[in-house]
């Protein structure tokens, strides 16, 4: 009964509303704006890159007129990097401002609690940046119920392959490397990424000689390298994305003398080099893309205005987050509708050239339903350094600017 | 080989624990109160030292300078904004003003904990260290700042003592955490003695911050931890008490350290908080504690 009478009383708000804004304006009503909801972790590195990428291209698509009319327009929520502060945002948005599709998240354990939201709400969401296989495997477990749910970021499979195609050319081949110790932070994401690597590094060539698995609020890091060290391997390979100054200064301070390389999603952005004061020379990074990399020819003329707006280059979740709100748009245009059902439909036939390479995702029967597709041609993904205060791409060879070098600390052993 | 590096490391992280608590003990000794923006005005130092030294390009010892400023400043806005209203209130019962005071501190210290993310991110920043490099000790390779860390935790420590000891303030902050209504009688203005205990408190948290910045680094995520931190060291060694604040300062760094070396680095805290509630239950008023 309450329902029903809110529900009439808001519809008579709505119509006296708008025939008001009719009558004021005494324009012809432009069709309706396609909403966007952009949720993420405003005051993290890696997140806050998220919204201010979205806006700029919704400003973009803006400025060329829109799609078919119909303007992109951007509502933006803080998270403070929490689970139900998410899944209050996207009731919110869903509920209260309408949208039409949400981007949401950079972390794992986020996305997760959102995808149910999603499914209930039957509202198109794209994930810029968490990682973690479950988020596409449910998906697949469940098309018809989580179909509304995207992964726009590579799974923690695919980010495995990819530190591994990189550390074959770079760390095998070139420095004749034999031996590895992974060390990543306890989270969700690093989960099916450690399966991932404890697979890969073995068949490239490093040995894997211990695991270390760390919880991410750890402060002090010395204990974990001297039990790398101990057991003398010649490069550790990371997963960290919670933590990545700490470890990084530390590294330095202590003079671990043995490389890291592998996935350091904090040093993915441009402030990492302040925050570490410049302790992050040497450190190789995956990632999507970076500045001054012509992945495509749209991934530097992105970074650049990025940075002319917002004072520094985007961490890697600005870069997918930018081609999301641009492949959402080209769905809607070719849905000739934003209606959720046909969205995902449109969503599902993307093939979108963006700045991390070009986008397609899997479909219904593969495992990671949903996911971007990784392989040549597609995305790939790259190898950076920390080099000079500036992060350089060192990998594939097409990209690739400078050669590998070190800080005079570590000790390559070969 | 691996305990002399357990003997070093624990050396560094027990004294920067006892630098920290050793002003909220002294607070808590002469006040009676409980300051839980602790942690938040130890991060404020770090963060305002990494600002001044990275952002601003003043230096490294400027930085660290402005880091103990800054640390200095929020402890005086701390007891003039939040403390002293609460205790000068007559509509708070002065039975309840304890209570009043947790609450006041806990949420100024949740306030500059946002601000800091708010300004600076959340993400972890780090001090620049004044000395670099590392030294080999006992085989076991030191970088040069966390041997200077200690040193200055022991001398600022040391000249503390002195303070307390042998100047005419600093034994009428003793007397203070005696007898207040003793020194007022003397004609000590009470306020004036807080004062410089909410002044001394503050250079001390600032120079924890900074230091601290500079060893492991911090984030707004650390103003929780060091807060607690501070508060089981205190509660361990007996509220009120410096001395037994330092002893158990070296007994939760120790024991930290042996945990992360010997067991895992996930399960550091645990075996020190054990430790504590154990104490809780067959010594209520800590190791040294009066009462």
């Amino acid at each position: 009964m309450r329902n029903g009478l809110s529900v009439a009383v808001r519809i008579a708000i709505g119509a006296t509303a708008a025939g008001a804004l009719m009558m004021a304006s005494g324009a012809v009503f432009a069709a309706d704006p396609i909403r966007i909801g952009v949720i993420a972790e405003a005051q993290a590195i890696a997140g806050a890159s998220i919204p201010q990428a979205a806006q700029l291209a919704a400003d973009e698509i803006n400025a060329n007129g829109g799609v078919d009319g119909r303007k992109i327009e951007i509502i933006s929520y803080d998270n403070h990097s929490s689970s139900a502060d998410s899944v209050r945002a996207f009731q919110r948005a869903v509920n209260e401002d309408k949208v039409n599709a949400v981007i949401a998240s950079y972390i794992s354990e986020v996305v997760l609690a959102l995808e149910p939201w999603a499914s209930r709400l039957k509202t198109p969401f794209v994930t810029p940046g968490a990682a973690s296989n479950e988020i596409s495997k449910s998906v697949h477990a469940d098309y018809e119920k989580n179909k509304y749910t995207f992964h726009g970021y590579l799974t923690s499979a695919a980010l495995a392959l990819s530190v591994c195609d990189g550390a074959k050319d770079l760390l095998v081949d070139k420095l004749h490397m034999k031996t590895a110790v992974i060390m990543s932070e306890d989270a969700a994401w690093t989960k099916p990424l450690d399966v991932g690597y404890e697979e890969c590094l073995p068949k490239i060539g490093l040995k894997v000689l211990d695991h270390i698995r760390f919880s991410p609020d750890t402060t002090d890091f010395t204990p974990i390298f001297n039990k790398i060290e101990g057991s003398k391997p010649d490069v550790i390979i990371t997963g960290i994305s919670h933590v990545g100054v700490q470890p990084t200064v530390q590294w330095k301070n202590q003079q671990v003398p043995i490389p890291m390389f592998g996935i350091a999603s904090q040093a993915t952005n441009e402030t990492f080099g302040k925050d570490t004061n410049q302790a992050a020379e040497g450190v190789l990074y995956q990632g999507v893309s970076g500045p001054g990399v012509a992945v495509t020819p749209k991934s530097v003329p992105f970074a650049e205005s990025f940075k002319k707006k917002f004072g520094n280059y985007p961490s890697y979740a600005g870069y997918t987050a930018y081609d999301e709100v641009y492949y959402i748009a080209d769905a809607v245009k070719r849905a000739g509708s934003s209606d959720a059902d046909k969205l995902v439909d449109a969503l599902e036939k993307t093939d979108w050239e963006g700045t991390i390479g070009r986008v397609q995702f899997y479909g219904k029967d593969d495992p990671f339903t949903h996911s971007i597709k990784y392989g040549k041609g597609l995305i790939t993904g790259l190898m950076l350094q920390w080099q000079d205060g500036k992060q350089s791409a060192v990998w594939p060879k097409d990209v690739a600017k400078v050669d590998i070098k070190f800080p005079s600390f570590i000790k390559l052993s070969n | 080989m691996r305990a002399f590096q357990i003997l070093i490391d624990g050396f560094a992280i027990s004294a920067l624990y006892a630098l920290g608590a050793t002003g909220f003990t002294l607070i808590f000794g002469v006040s009676g109160v409980l300051n839980l923006s602790h942690g938040a005005i130890m991060v404020a130092a770090a963060v305002a030292a990494w600002a001044a030294a990275s952002v601003l390009n003043v230096g490294t010892y400027a930085g660290a300078l402005i880091g103990v400023g800054v640390a200095l400043l929020t402890a005086f806005l701390t007891y003039f904004a939040v403390v002293k209203p609460i205790q000068d209130s007559r509509r708070i019962p002065n039975e309840e003003k304890e209570i009043f005071v947790l609450t006041g501190t806990l949420l100024w210290g949740i306030m500059i904990q946002e601000l800091i993310a708010y300004f600076f991110t959340n993400n972890a920043k780090t001090v620049l260290p004044i000395v670099e490099g590392v030294v080999e000790i006992l085989g076991v390779r030191t970088p040069k700042n966390e041997i200077f860390t200690a040193i200055v935790c022991c001398l600022v420590i040391a000249l503390l003592w002195l303070l307390v000891n042998r100047t005419r303030t600093g034994k009428a902050v003793l007397a203070a955490s005696m007898n207040p209504r003793g020194v007022t009688l003397l004609g000590l203005e009470l306020t004036n003695i807080y004062i410089v205990v909410w002044g001394i408190y503050g250079i001390l948290a600032g120079i924890a911050g900074v230091l601290l910045g500079m060893f492991l680094g911090v984030s707004s995520y650390s103003v929780g931890p060091l807060t607690a931190s501070a508060f089981s060291i205190v509660v361990l060694g007996g509220l009120g008490s410096v001395s037994g604040s330092l002893i158990a300062a070296f007994v939760v760094g120790y024991l930290e350290t042996l945990t992360a070396y010997l067991v895992s680095p996930a399960y550091r805290t645990i075996p020190a908080l054990l430790l504590l509630v154990f104490v809780m239950y067959i010594r209520p008023q800590g190791l040294l504690g009066r009462r």
